[in-house]
């Protein structure tokens, strides 16, 4: 126990180590880019002076290692400074967009294993003969297609499609948005049209995302069914879905545990496509619109973000994995 | 045995694929009959649907976008930008990759702990938010997006060379080399590097698919290609708004993606079973020696 509890406690210290390396590298690559943001900031008829001025009041005047400390120490309290741009805090921005963005990546993840790992197991089961090829084909052909393509392939399916085979509008699914625009639904009515809308976006998310975990499953249960004690059960006359449902998913939880622990970041990351083309007002589409204005601390601030996460997905998988893998204790890993 | 001697049908299949894209990347522009960036009679041309006609009478395969161009030569000439980028910038990330990581492997201390600390604290970034940052911030266009896909994938292959490197250096002939007075770079690239190929041809090719796929999907957002110069991404990008009323124009360019990062993916996974079936025939052979 004193061993575990100090395993976490060196895991904690250097995921804290790797934090500031992040903010570090996020402040030298914003830094070295060219160009000047008070330059994109001043209405066009402003004068020299105004630039100047401007840059000043951004503190961007100051000597490049006087600016990162005072971002760095400002990031350590919490604080993200204020955009350029909107003069808002910077953190009350992500935390607006957030929420959007981590439940379309929460629901997708979901899904995406509800989906992908009876789809690999299904691969796996059937290794030998050629639905495996077909399903690998088709699983990395979805795994291959662009979220943006997928998302205006279904788009292009239930607008155009439907109307052209005359569904009514009332039953066709909203393309974009996030609500109805123009009427104000309260309670029930207005969160069936929530997510009515939020179909599409969940669909795009879950097809690219159930494919990469379908990939991955098949090859680790193709591992687990060539161990042993899996024809020992067969030969036993265990049933089939018994033994897939309890032994073999049993074992290889903890890889997929892990895996969604990790990849559940990058869901949130990849929603960049999804929201812009779905018009849904999340962290990507906070992030391309910085981007766009040259909005140094929203872009820098939802980059730390994003690494946040990251690193604690990283650190939750490590605490978590001695938990539901008895062979491997803490002290092991 | 048995395997490896018969005929592998998937292998076959994407390498015939991706062989078809780089010839119709290579010739469709060359001998089309339409061009494809310039601009004609848009009123007579534009929005002809897949297997149509235009008003003029020629005939077009995936139809014309809203300029009246022809989709399947742009579709081609973006293939070129596509394929040559996604190559390039896995090719330059593996190039980063392997130097980063001997260089950290063989010389250790404060060499190894800067380089894989750096490695991490990337790995930490979303790769997709790493593009968008940099890409956004240096003027978009070929050459920023290949420098950008090589400065954010260089670290698996990195981690890659660094373990091989270590693992080999500790073997007796390196030792032996040492011994000799082979110079150690000598030893890096002719004993060392040709160990860890493998693993890093893999996570290449797997790469090579990635970066298509990045490259695709930063053009689509602005921060890639620029029109007029075609890309996949940005042919999608220009089809966006079209996409109730002509919705070929944003679906025809993914179709000519997807096969050929399906191609790349399905050949890579093929190399990965194949080196991986060769570690572990190398490993129980070593087994059974001792």
């Amino acid at each position: 126990m004193q061993n575990e509890v100090s395993v976490i406690a060196r895991r904690m210290a250097d995921a804290i180590v790797l934090f500031w390396l992040v903010v570090t590298i996020i402040f030298v690559l914003i830094r070295m880019a060219p160009g000047d943001p008070a330059d994109f900031l001043v209405p066009p008829t402003a004068t020299a002076a105004d630039a100047a001025r401007l840059r000043a009041d951004l503190g961007l005047d100051r000597p490049l290692i006087v600016q990162y400390a005072h971002w760095a120490g400002a990031v350590v309290r919490g604080n993200l400074g204020e955009s350029f741009s909107s003069r808002q805090p910077v953190s009350r921005i992500l935390l607006d967009a957030a929420p959007v963005s981590i439940a379309l990546g929460g629901i997708s993840l979901l899904l995406t294993f509800l989906i992908g790992v009876p789809v690999g197991m299904f691969q796996a089961a059937n290794r030998s003969n050629a639905l495996d090829g077909l399903t690998t084909v088709l699983t990395t052909a979805v795994y291959a297609a662009p979220s943006f393509w997928i998302a205006l392939a279904l788009v292009a399916v239930f607008t155009y499609g439907a109307a052209s085979l005359g569904v009514p509008a009332a039953l066709r699914l909203p393309a974009f948005g996030i609500r109805t625009p123009g009427i104000v639904l309260g309670g029930w009515a207005g969160l069936v049209d929530l997510a009515r809308h939020a179909v599409l976006p969940v669909v795009t998310l879950t097809a690219v995302g159930a494919a990469g975990i379908a990939r991955y499953s098949r090859s680790a249960v193709a591992d687990v069914l060539d161990e042993g004690w899996v024809g020992m059960a067969r030969a036993k006359g265990a049933p089939p879905a018994r033994l897939y449902a309890t032994h073999i998913l049993r074992n290889v939880t903890p890889q997929l545990t892990v895996l969604a622990a990790l990849s559940l970041p990058g869901l949130i990351a990849g929603s960049v496509f999804v929201e812009s083309v779905f018009a849904w007002p999340g962290l990507g589409k906070a992030m391309l619109v910085a981007i766009q204005a040259r909005d140094y601390p929203v872009v820098m601030g939802a980059t730390v973000f994003y690494a946040a996460a990251v690193i604690f997905a990283n650190l939750a998988a490590d605490i978590v994995l001695p938990l539901l893998d008895p062979r491997r204790g803490a002290h092991a890993a | 045995m048995n395997r490896a001697a018969t005929v592998d049908r998937v292998a076959t299949l994407a390498v015939a694929l991706l062989a078809l894209m780089l010839c119709g990347a290579i010739f469709v522009p060359m001998f089309a009959r339409h061009d494809p960036l310039a601009i004609g009679d848009v009123l007579a041309l534009r929005l002809v649907p897949p297997l149509g006609h235009d008003s003029a009478g020629a005939w077009h395969l995936l139809g014309t976008d809203r300029f009246g161009r022809d989709l399947f030569v742009r579709m081609m000439l973006a293939a070129r930008v596509s394929l040559a980028l996604g190559v390039g910038g896995s090719l330059l990330a593996a190039l980063i990759g392997t130097v980063a990581g001997a260089a950290a492997g063989w010389l250790g201390g404060i060499t190894d702990r800067v380089t894989m600390a750096i490695a991490d604290a990337l790995l930490a970034i979303p790769r997709l938010v790493l593009l968008l940052v940099c890409a956004a911030l240096w003027r978009p266009g070929l050459l920023t997006v290949l420098i950008v896909l090589g400065a954010t994938g260089w670290m698996g292959v990195a981690r890659i060379i660094r373990g091989e490197v270590l693992g080999v250096r500790a073997r007796p002939f390196v030792e032996a080399a040492n011994a000799l007075g082979v110079r150690h770079w000598r030893v890096l690239v002719r004993h060392v590097i040709p160990n860890a190929i493998g693993p890093t041809i893999v996570a290449t090719t797997l790469g090579v698919g990635n970066a298509i796929l990045l490259e695709s999907g930063l053009s689509f957002l602005g921060l890639g290609i620029q029109p007029p110069q075609p890309s996949w991404g940005n042919m999608i990008a220009g089809g966006r708004d079209l996409i109730v009323a002509a919705p070929w124009v944003a679906l025809a360019p993914g179709l000519a993606l997807i096969v050929t990062v399906l191609a790349v993916t399905l050949l890579g996974d093929r190399l990965r079973d194949t080196v991986a079936g060769r570690q572990v025939r190398m490993a129980r052979q070593l087994g059974e020696r001792t």
